[in-house]
């Protein structure tokens, strides 16, 4: 075990996987000579050389295409986005080529496409957001969404292995925040099994990424009026494990979805509906969502606080399901 | 057009506290054509009076809860359409309207029912829908599953949750304790069902017990109710639904807050003045009257601005306060049975003029129970007046959940203690009105009523006539 920032370790697993794999490469902006805009590739150039981390032109397209091309004759490209926001130009190279490639050709596209997301730190519209559920909706990708260090690591080495295209999303704010013991082998984390954060019966938070902490933050306020909260941290949004939340459900009978996202068609919307269709008889409450409006995430400190959903939202929320 | 799927139509919800209503009348009975949304019934609860609409176009073909009978929201009251329809229609017979090719259908349908016999009701007493015909809210999935499992009426669980609603927890305690199943309802319950006693609701702020906390000592299942006798000479009325909403509200406020009335003497001199300049003008042209209690809620929602606790509320361990004032009016209905307040809301924007014309129409409308549910709810404080009939003193009793409640009592010409302009004092003839603030002693302290009077005295005996 080694203690390692959340950033730590996904420039650990990416060195791991690039040490042991050398169909591996990174490409990105300013990637190699800068080491990245948040520096997760910090020396990578060094160790491993400019054909393996590559300096990319600034287009996305360019950057997503290149990497699909190469996966399809047998690489395992890993790129990054400055900001996830920035997946936008590359949508058609994702959504149109790489999501349908297996399915309409037979040829498998194990891309990773890493997204620093999120906000929290005044980035404005164009720096913040968090749009996994846009991608959530596209068959043919999957979507993780990683909250500790150490399931940053191996959900990043499991999301290479895979031979699908796996959009990878960090968060931002989690990026020095976290500092966690994590293992210093390498190893995998399974996709789709979500992860008991916090145990409890009275009521369920699911949830993922960021906001795993902050709900973590609103259990322990609501300890004190013997309120039991359990949270889920889903890890992976596509696949999710619909068992482990229905499981939990179907325990506390009460549950809150929460997320960074925006409300409308926020994947909290599938999380909430499956619940409705599998658990109904199990409900004590009608299922209660928690996510940002549906506006741009503003610049201002005090704006974006009221739009990103703080501790004492959640711990209002979670009140409001104890005492249905 | 007309529906062939059979459509329920169930007892709407009135408004937030609502939680059952009387059919007070059938506007079309079985067998009878209707179209969607024209009036099928009217019904009265505890806050209005009002027409329930037809959901569908179709037949009348069930009617399942008789004129008078009091039901809990979400009861099924009757079906539109559907296949019982088509076989209570068929004894009726209209031959010649009959089109030759339905003449095949008799034969078709199963000779084993009965075709005069409606749909029969769940059989178990224990399915969700008979268990919530008792229980005194929404009874949610999971309780609804385990009550039918356990063979539990849930109206007997001690509920804990919002509004004493049985939660899962509740069921789950009392089917562990090992209380008995309840035993089989009668059928037709008789026509004003005494309601069966439960504890009085746990607040919501009450933060639910930790789960292996021992459970506190469960009542039995509740006893079936006693026949109400009547000794030589007395008289026995059902109550209706405004009363049994009236007592149980006024219960529930006394067990909620900490009751303390203060009141105060204003010398209303000023405005009585002002009240002679301004009411023929006010009668003439806008046909409203500015009466004594239009002045002192004028006054009082200009005082409430400086005192937000009078204008709030306690929520779980939360106090709620607001930057507006939604200001409850005690009314008499024009029977002189019974009691309801319409709130104006946001009267922090009206002016004098405005209030008495707010006031002024929401209270005919009180009267004549032609008010929307929404009037009667989301008051922020309330204004009583039963000064009306010369009484000069009360404590009138919290509208939960706000913080006070203001009474305003007889203006009466009394001897009062005055200073002349040579400031000796001397005694005057001066309208006196008494007025009591009775307030929650959980949020509101003696000396914030106290201030609060005082300055609602100041700004009622300096009124401002460009101000207010």
């Amino acid at each position: 075990m080694a203690e390692m920032t959340y950033l730590q370790a996904i420039s650990d697993g990416l060195r791991v996987e690039m040490r042991r794999d050398k169909r591996v490469f990174v490409i990105g902006e300013d990637v190699g000579v800068y080491g990245g805009a948040f520096k997760v590739t910090l020396g990578f150039q060094e160790e491993f050389g400019s054909w393996r981390v590559i300096d990319a032109p600034l287009s996305e397209t360019a950057i997503v295409g290149s990497c699909t091309g190469a996966a399809i004759m047998g690489m395992r490209p890993v790129a990054e986005m400055q900001f996830a926001d920035f997946i936008s130009c590359a949508w058609d190279q994702l959504v149109t080529v790489a999501a349908k490639q297996r399915y309409r050709a037979g040829t498998p596209v194990p891309i990773v496409v890493r997204l620093p997301s999120g906000g929290g730190f005044s980035g404005g519209p164009f720096h913040s957001q968090n749009p996994e559920s846009s991608f959530a909706h596209i068959a043919g990708l999957k979507i993780v969404c990683p909250a500790t260090p150490e399931d940053a690591k191996g959900l990043l080495i499991t999301a290479i292995e895979d031979p699908n295209p796996v959009l990878y999303f960090e968060h931002k704010h989690l990026y020095r925040r976290l500092k966690a013991d994590v293992p210093e082998e390498r190893y995998t984390i399974p996709f789709g099994k979500a992860r008991v954060h916090r145990e409890g019966d009275d009521v369920t938070v699911v949830t993922w990424g960021a906001m795993v902490h902050t709900a973590d933050e609103a259990a322990k306020e609501l300890e004190g009026d013997g309120v039991s909260v359990e949270i889920l941290d889903l890890r992976t949004l596509i696949p999710w494990d619909r068992k482990a939340v229905l499981e939990s459900a179907e325990k506390t009978s009460k549950v809150l979805v929460l997320h960074e996202d925006t409300r409308t068609g926020g994947f909290g919307g599938e999380i909430a509906a499956t619940i409705g269709e599998e658990a109904f008889e199990h409900l004590d409450a009608p299922i209660m969502r928690i996510a940002a409006p549906d506006t741009p995430v503003p610049f201002s400190p005090p704006l974006e606080k009221a739009f990103i959903p703080q501790v004492e939202d959640v711990v209002k929320g979670l009140k409001e399901l104890a005492e249905y | 057009m007309a529906t062939t799927e059979a459509v329920d139509v169930v007892m709407p919800q009135m408004g937030v506290s609502v939680s059952e209503g009387t059919i007070t009348k059938w506007l079309k009975q079985v067998g009878e054509e209707i179209e969607a949304d024209e009036s099928l019934l009217e019904i009265s609860t505890d806050k209005v009076d009002t027409e329930v609409p037809s959901p569908a176009s179709g037949v009348v073909t069930q009617i399942l809860v008789q004129e008078g009978e009091t039901v809990d929201v979400g009861t099924k009251l009757a079906v539109i359409g559907g296949e019982a329809g088509a076989e209570a229609e068929a004894p009726a017979a209209e031959p010649q309207a009959e089109a030759p090719e339905e003449v095949a259908q008799p034969a078709e349908t199963p000779a084993v029912e009965p075709a005069a016999a409606p749909k029969p009701t769940p059989a178990a007493a224990t399915t969700p829908a008979e268990a919530q015909q008792n229980g005194k809210s929404f009874v949610s999935p999971v309780v609804a599953r385990i009550a039918s499992e356990h063979g539990v009426d849930v109206s007997s669980v001690p509920g804990t949750g919002r509004g004493g609603r049985v939660t899962k927890k509740d069921i789950l305690n009392f089917v562990e304790s090992g209380a008995p199943a309840a035993p089989p309802q009668e059928e037709a319950p008789a026509a004003a069902p005494e309601p069966a006693p439960e504890p009085a609701p746990a607040p919501a702020a009450e933060p639910a017990p930790a789960p292996a906390a021992e459970a506190p000592p469960k009542p039995p299942p509740a006893p079936a109710p006693e026949p109400v006798a009547a000794t030589a000479g007395e008289q026995l009325e059902p109550m209706n639904a405004m009363r049994r909403g009236i007592a149980e509200h006024m219960r529930r406020s006394l067990d909620t807050a900490a009751h303390v009335t203060s009141a105060i003497e204003v010398d209303m001199s000023r405005v009585v003045e002002i009240r002679n300049k301004l009411k023929p003008e006010y009668q003439k042209t806008y046909g409203v009257n500015p009466t004594y209690l239009i002045f002192v809620a004028r006054a009082v929602v200009e005082t409430l601005k400086k005192y937000p606790w009078v204008n709030g509320e306690i929520r779980g361990e939360q106090i709620v306060t607001r930057p507006w004032v939604n200001v409850g009016f005690a009314v008499e209905l024009a029977d002189g049975k019974g009691l309801i307040v319409p709130v104006v809301k946001h009267a922090e924007g009206l002016n004098l003029l405005g209030m008495a014309q707010a006031v002024t129409d929401i209270a005919d409308r009180a009267r004549n129970k032609k008010l929307t549910p929404d009037e009667v709810q989301g008051g922020t404080f309330t204004i009583t007046n039963p000064g009306g009939y010369g009484t000069f003193h009360g404590t009138p009793v919290i509208s939960q959940p706000q913080a006070a409640i203001l009474g305003t009592y007889a203006l009466v010409k009394r001897p009062w203690v005055v200073q002349d302009s040579f400031g000796k004092d001397v005694i005057a003839i001066r309208p006196i009105m008494n007025l009591t603030l009775t307030y929650d002693h959980r949020l509101v302290d003696g000396a914030l009523a106290g201030r609060f009077l005082k300055d609602l005295k100041e700004a009622l005996e300096t009124w401002d006539e460009v101000a207010y």
